[in-house]
């Protein structure tokens, strides 16, 4: 069965992309970002990273097709001189690793949890449900903030911004599990109760075994849509906490932190700076959530049947 | 009667356990502030002699066991004190209050533009879902949950305040005080303050409404009491807001109120961005400066605010619909 999927599925994403053009659009949007984010290094004509690369006679400039730009600087530079094309490229780096490693966490937290309270259930259970039940009812935005505050607070800003990618991913990571949870754990539970399911149980198939190798495989569509839309969140997330200062320092700044240290410097006239680094964001994000929308159309077991 | 009598028993159970987990959040507090805090440095600044220190330590209490000081932290906190603030040298309670009115101003006028637009559109969207109207909203509604709250801020202050300058970009502007209340409610420049923060901070709660509101809308729709209501010869427009729309509303009770934490959040990053001087605001001063007094006294009260919402929401739930949460009484 999964060979004939490998050999229709190129003809039948061709088909879904000229019904769904949008989708199509978003997917060539997100690659060329994800593509060009992941050359950072080849593609930036600068190491954003480097405080003694840039120049503060640079600082302030506009992007090339405004007046009294540098040819050098394509998206113009920021307060410090830094070139804003090689910030962008290198700060969507990080926002994208961000927020697909803390749903790498979400789903290797929930998905085993799920499966096993769809499982085992009875007591186990009522315990996973419950659990996830109280830790969404904590808003994740708002415990990111509480826990990178005291973090803040307790150690200091210097710790903070040296420990600012474990720490976003662990925080992200940790708040929405319930999510991969709930979704395996009803997923699982449709395909427990399969003929198939009882096939490999009466073949003497233990209980582990049957979950890895027979429910999990089956389950994968609802948990790679959910995936997709948890990004989107991770993302904006970490934006919204480096925005706060809570989150990635200005010496190794994400697209938050750019848009925060940006919106210093729009009321001197130099909007591109917050403008820039904001409008990729949002590209990044509206293109996620398109996508896993189309995503869930396209893998949606119904539309097979049509 | 028995239903009455249930009812309450429902109730005192929910206050019972809103009181048990404000003591687990003040617990935690203390422990925030017994692990990050030095109340002596605070107090004294750092040369001063130890002899000095030791006896203002045993005065404070700060030599005794953990369990005493918890004790006496629960026991101020239960009279209001939860501390001294470092940066303002005032009771830190004091300090959150007097903030406290810019923060519910903001979330007040966001409320109102959310309700005045999420219902109507919601409702639209169930009833008509295949005009260009309603895939309108839609679609714009996937833009307003895609675009972070504080770009649509940013955004919002270029366009009104930077290039056409029609409206401030920062702060509250001209307040009123009433009592122990400053509202910027009552002047036209405390108005023309809040219409940014208040539409930036909607932005992000509308989309999330209409859509709940649409939702709920098409569950019942489906319902059977619908159809009767129509063959009864009841017009569409009753049918639906004065049956449809009543029962769609009470789940929407529940989820908007579980939002709390959430709300307080969007609020946090709204305030930031417009500099609205509002706890938020304060929060994140209290973090840069490291007044660790402020800060747990910030946690107990959102923690408060969290609980007291939710008491409320079960309750309010309970009384529309006796069903809910009546079997295990």
């Amino acid at each position: 069965m999964s060979a004939e999927i490998v050999r229709t599925a190129p003809r039948a994403l061709l088909a879904f992309a000229a019904e769904r053009p949008g989708a199509a659009l978003a997917a060539i949007v997100l690659g060329s970002i994800a593509f060009a984010a992941a050359l950072a290094p080849l593609l930036a004509p600068q190491d954003p990273f480097d405080l003694t690369s840039f120049d503060l006679l640079d600082a302030g400039l506009p992007p090339a097709w405004l007046k009294g730009s540098d040819p050098r600087f394509l998206l113009g530079t920021d307060a410090q001189g830094r070139d804003l094309f090689s910030a962008i490229l290198y700060g969507t780096r990080i926002s994208l690793i961000v927020g697909v490693l803390a749903v790498a966490i979400q789903a290797a937290i929930g998905v085993p949890l799920g499966l096993l309270a769809a499982y085992r259930g009875g007591r186990v259970d009522t315990v996973v449900t419950r659990a996830a039940d109280i830790q969404l009812s904590l808003s994740t935005l708002m415990m990111a903030i509480i826990v990178l505050a005291l973090f803040r607070a307790g150690l200091g800003g210097e710790s903070l911004s040296r420990y600012a990618v474990p720490l976003l991913v662990v925080v992200i990571g940790v708040a929405e599990w319930p999510y991969f949870a709930r979704t395996a754990r009803a997923a699982a539970q449709v395909e427990a109760v399969k003929d198939y399911v009882r096939a490999a149980r009466a073949l003497g198939g233990t209980g582990l075994g049957i979950v890895t190798r027979h429910i999990l495989p089956n389950i994968l569509s609802p948990l790679i849509v959910l995936a997709t839309t948890q990004i989107a969140g991770a993302i904006m997330a970490e934006a919204a906490l480096s925005f706060l200062g809570l989150g990635m320092p200005v010496t190794k700044p994400s697209l938050g932190t750019l848009i925060r240290s940006g919106y210093d410097l729009m009321f001197a006239g130099a909007w591109w700076v917050t403008v820039l680094p904001g409008l990729v964001l949002i590209a990044v994000l509206i293109s996620v959530n398109v996508l896993g929308d189309a995503l869930r159309d396209l893998l949606d077991p119904r539309r097979v049947a049509r | 009667m028995q239903a009455i009598a249930a009812g309450l028993s429902f109730v005192g159970r929910r206050l019972m356990q809103a009181a048990l987990v404000m003591l687990a959040i003040l617990i935690i507090a203390f422990a925030v502030k017994d692990a990050l805090g030095d109340p002596l440095r605070e107090i004294l600044g750092e040369a001063v002699p130890e002899a000095q220190r030791e006896e203002l330590r045993r005065e404070l209490g700060l030599d005794r066991p953990w369990p005493e000081q918890l004790a006496r932290y629960l026991g101020g906190a239960v009279k209001g004190d939860l501390g001294t603030s470092t940066i303002y040298k005032r009771p830190t309670l004091g300090v959150i209050l007097a903030k406290f009115p810019a923060s519910f101003e903001l979330v007040l006028g966001a409320s109102l533009i959310v309700l005045l637009f999420s219902v109507p559109a919601g409702v639209y969207c169930a009833v008509r879902p295949r005009t260009r109207g309603a895939q309108l909203i839609l679609g714009l509604s996937v833009l307003g949950i895609s675009i972070p709250v504080f770009l649509t801020g940013i955004f919002l202050i270029t366009l009104f305040s930077v290039w056409l300058g029609w409206l401030p970009a920062f702060g509250r502007g001209d307040t009123v005080r009433l009592g122990f209340w400053d509202t910027g409610l009552l002047t036209w420049d405390g108005l023309k303050h809040l219409i940014l923060p208040a539409l930036t901070l909607s932005s992000i709660m509308l989309p999330l409404f209409i859509r709940l509101v649409r939702g709920a809308m098409l569950d019942e729709l489906g319902h059977d009491y619908v159809r009767t209501a129509r063959a009864k010869g009841a017009s569409p427009l009753r049918v639906w807001l004065a049956h449809a729309l009543r029962n769609a509303l009470l789940p929407l009770v529940a989820i908007g109120g579980l939002q709390v934490g959430t709300l307080i959040a969007y609020t946090l990053l709204t305030e930031t961005v417009f500099q609205w001087p509002g706890m938020g605001f304060l929060f994140l001063e209290a973090v840069t400066r490291a007044d660790i007094p402020l800060i747990t006294t910030y946690l107990v009260f959102v923690g408060l605010l969290f609980v007291v919402t939710n008491t409320i929401v079960d309750i309010v739930s309970l009384m529309l619909d006796p069903r809910i949460g009546l079997e295990g009484a």
